[in-house]
């Protein structure tokens, strides 16, 4: 196990939702980790590519490159930047830039898939049973992307007291889909309705995933919407209030 | 449209008697960019009947796609792959070896350039063969082409004999998926159909629908004086023309009126007859999860001496519509498709909006959002690879491996290169670039953001334009916390 890594936060982290983030650095730190979080760090460009303007997503690759390079491993909390340092990095840049690129992913993680390989030493438990229904959802970038279906089931089967009730279809888009989610807001809303439906359907108390954007979108909807909706919740901060209550620090919200 | 009140056919018998209900965008020639796209798409949503194709959509995927790729199967999709690749390395050649062929098998071998060309090729046929009925089986190409509406213009019936495609053909629409044109309709949309055309209620129970159909589909195969067909397969070493179908339509189509034409758009050809081994399982497995579809129908060339049918001239239209201008570049996989249709039933986008007629083309889906703006009039069609949310699905299903997401993105980007008035994107990206990459300036947008929520209120902040649309759905995130986990770091250090 690497035992420095840098986490990145992502702009989605650091403008809407810090607590993932946060939670990453308690479950890193519990595992032994040295968790460094590099100042140079903001977005992995992937807004800008998916809007139609590669050429700034690659001054922002570029730059994501150069922040992390130092360090001898990468976590990130949001499955989708990872996929899009995975796959479309050699995409956009060239030469140099590429091999850069490649060298590094090779050695950056989302976060569930550092924990699963290496927090075996990690006993989660959440007390309280009532908390420990959750369904997952499937953020299509880290299952297409980055090919990553089974590790945050396995954090998740990880977790003493945690259920997982897979929903009907859990890898069906939740219809974020970055500036999707408002060129065609209509279409991209009904498809947050079904999943967060299906994640009711369970009768799960959390919708969990591992994807900052995803989660945006679902807990947006599930607020804004009348029907009932299982809170939409990201995998690490399940992972470190079962941590905390295992520890008996009961940091349950 | 309605067609011709007392004309020879009598599928079509009583079809001025359908009270058209479609939307406009739904009409086989809507005019592409006459209505806004994202209006487009929320009308395509919200529709009478949308939400309940979804749901048959939904439960279609899981059925066709939640298995996956066997080990088999998917040794037979790098195989299917790799032949259409190979195909497109030299796609002039092989055009050019398979008319050869089909032409010393005693066929007739026409190029049209563009659609319109398609039309004259083909109405000039009917003209030199006294031609006053046609039947047809499933086309995407002859959609292209408009080509039921320029025939019945020259005064010529035009009967669609694919279940699906006679539906929508009742219905005055075009069709919504590839292989499945009626998907959008449910039981009882078809039975109200049939039972206006018929001029009497009719049962309600998809046998005896079909067996309808059948029945007044019968007589025109034997009194059509030409059939029209697409090709799912041409092969260029024997000039076999190889049409799949499951309801034998295409063997009727292509058998019992005197002049067959068959339609194709340039990459429908393939290297070698023996091809099919792969192609046909593959394309039947992506499109139904069929082992075979029922019928394969091979033609190679007209009725010859001592055969007992077969139709006495064969005449094959190979359509380009801005294909060729595509090999070499980075969207040249995209001839790769095999039109199963696999991509469109497996995208959440297409289904949410109950089917493809929400993307105000020809080709909806995934496939119809990469090909509809690269073909020769797509500059009406440059927005529709926006109309997707990247979610990958359609590149998993795809039986021969196109990379449509990628392809989604990269049109995108020349949209944005090329359209007027993008400048102004263009400067705010760069902007936004630049910002972000320099840390200080970074951390100062956020501490932006963060005083623009305290002094304006999550009210006035949904007023701005992204979060304006944004919000009439969606709750802004507590953007009192922009900045929250740098500043825990820096309590902490
Ligand atoms: S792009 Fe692929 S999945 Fe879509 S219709 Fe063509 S072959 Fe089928």
């Amino acid at each position: 196990m690497p035992d420095r890594v840098a986490l990145f936060a992502t702009c989605v982290g650091d403008l809407a939702a810090p607590g993932p983030a946060r939670a990453a650095v308690e479950v890193l730190e519990q595992m032994g980790v040295t968790v460094e979080v590099p100042a140079g760090q903001s977005c992995c460009g992937q807004p800008a590519l998916n809007s139609g303007f590669p050429r700034e997503a690659a001054a922002m690759a570029r730059c994501w490159v150069a922040t992390f390079e130092p360090f001898p491993a990468v976590v990130t909390v949001s499955g989708s930047c990872a996929g899009m340092v995975r796959h479309h990095y050699e995409r956009i840049l060239d030469g140099e830039w590429r091999r850069r690129a490649s060298a590094l992913f090779a050695r950056t993680w989302e976060f569930t898939q550092f924990v699963a390989a290496y927090g075996e030493e990690l006993r989660p438990r959440l007390e309280d049973t009532e908390q420990g229904t959750v369904t997952y959802h499937d953020s299509c970038h880290m299952l297409r992307n980055l090919g990553e279906r089974q590790a945050p089931r396995d954090v998740l089967a990880g977790i003493g007291g945690v259920r997982l009730c897979e929903m009907r279809d859990p890898d069906i888009c939740c219809g974020f889909g970055g500036t999707f989610s408002v060129k065609f807001p209509e279409v991209s809303t009904a498809m947050a309705d079904r999943k967060l439906d299906q994640g009711q359907a369970t009768g799960a108390r959390y919708l969990v995933s591992a994807d900052a954007g995803c989660l945006l979108h679902l807990s947006g909807r599930a607020r804004a919407r009348t029907a009932a909706a299982p809170a939409p919740r990201h995998i690490a901060e399940l992972l470190r209030d079962a941590l905390a209550a295992s520890r008996g620090q009961g940091e349950l919200r | 449209m309605s067609g011709t009140p007392h004309g020879r056919s009598r599928a079509l018998n009583g079809r001025e008697r359908v009270r058209p209900r479609r939307p406009e965008w739904a009409a086989p020639e809507y005019p592409p960019g006459a209505i806004p796209l994202p209006v487009l798409a929320a009308g395509a949503l919200s529709a009478p009947g949308s939400a309940q194709t979804t749901e048959r959509l939904v439960g279609l995927d899981r059925e066709l796609n939640g298995p996956g790729w066997s080990p088999e199967m998917a040794e037979l999709r790098e195989r299917g792959a790799a032949i259409r690749r190979e195909t497109l390395a030299d796609l002039e050649g092989y055009l050019a070896q398979l008319t050869g062929r089909v032409e010393a098998n005693g066929g007739v071998v026409h190029r049209a350039a563009t659609p319109a060309d398609g039309r004259a090729i083909i109405a000039g046929i009917a003209r030199d063969n006294g031609v006053s009925m046609v039947v047809k089986s499933k086309s995407m190409a002859t959609e292209e082409l408009h080509l039921n509406r320029h025939l019945e213009e020259e005064g010529i019936e035009v009967v669609e004999t694919d279940l699906g495609e006679y539906i929508v053909q009742l219905a005055d629409e075009r069709p919504s998926h590839i292989i499945a044109p009626a998907v959008h309709k449910a039981q009882a949309d078809v039975t109200e159909l049939f039972g206006q055309a018929a001029g009497e209620p009719v049962a309600d129970d998809p046998n005896a629908l079909a067996s309808l159909a059948r029945d007044r589909l019968r007589e025109d195969f034997r009194t059509a004086d030409m059939g029209i067909s697409g090709v799912n397969f041409a092969a260029a070493d024997t000039g076999t023309l190889t049409l799949m179908t499951n309801e034998g339509n295409g063997r009727m189509v292509t058998s019992q009126p005197r002049v067959h034409v068959a339609v194709m758009p340039v990459e429908k050809v393939i290297p070698r007859f023996t091809d099919l081994a792969t192609l046909l399982p593959l394309l039947a497995h992506a499109a139904s999860k069929q082992t075979l579809t029922v019928y394969q129908t091979m033609v190679t060339g007209p009725r010859r001496e001592g055969e007992a049918d077969g139709p006495e001239r064969l005449h094959l239209v190979i359509l380009d519509n801005g294909r060729t201008r595509l090999p070499g570049t980075r969207y040249e996989e995209v001839l790769a498709c095999i039109r199963c249709g696999a991509c469109q039933g497996a995208c959440p986008v297409y289904r949410t909006m109950g089917g493809g007629h929400g993307y105000g083309a020809v080709y909806g889906g995934p496939i119809g959002a990469v090909l509809s703006p690269l073909l020769a009039d797509g500059a009406q069609h440059r927005q529709l690879p926006f109309l997707s949310s990247l979610c990958g699905k359609c590149y998993d299903v795809c039986p021969v491996k196109i990379p449509l997401p990628d392809m989604l993105v990269d049109l995108r980007a020349d949209y944005e290169r090329d359209r007027r008035g993008g400048r102004a994107a263009r400067l705010a990206w760069r902007a936004w670039a630049a910002a972000w990459t320099r840390p200080l300036v970074y951390r100062m947008s956020l501490r932006a953001v963060r005083a623009a929520d305290r002094i304006l209120g999550q009210r006035l902040l949904s007023r701005f334009p992204g979060a304006r649309v944004w919000t009439r759905t969606r709750a802004l995130p507590p953007l009192r916390r922009v900045g929250a986990f740098r500043a825990w770091r820096r309590k902490r250090a």
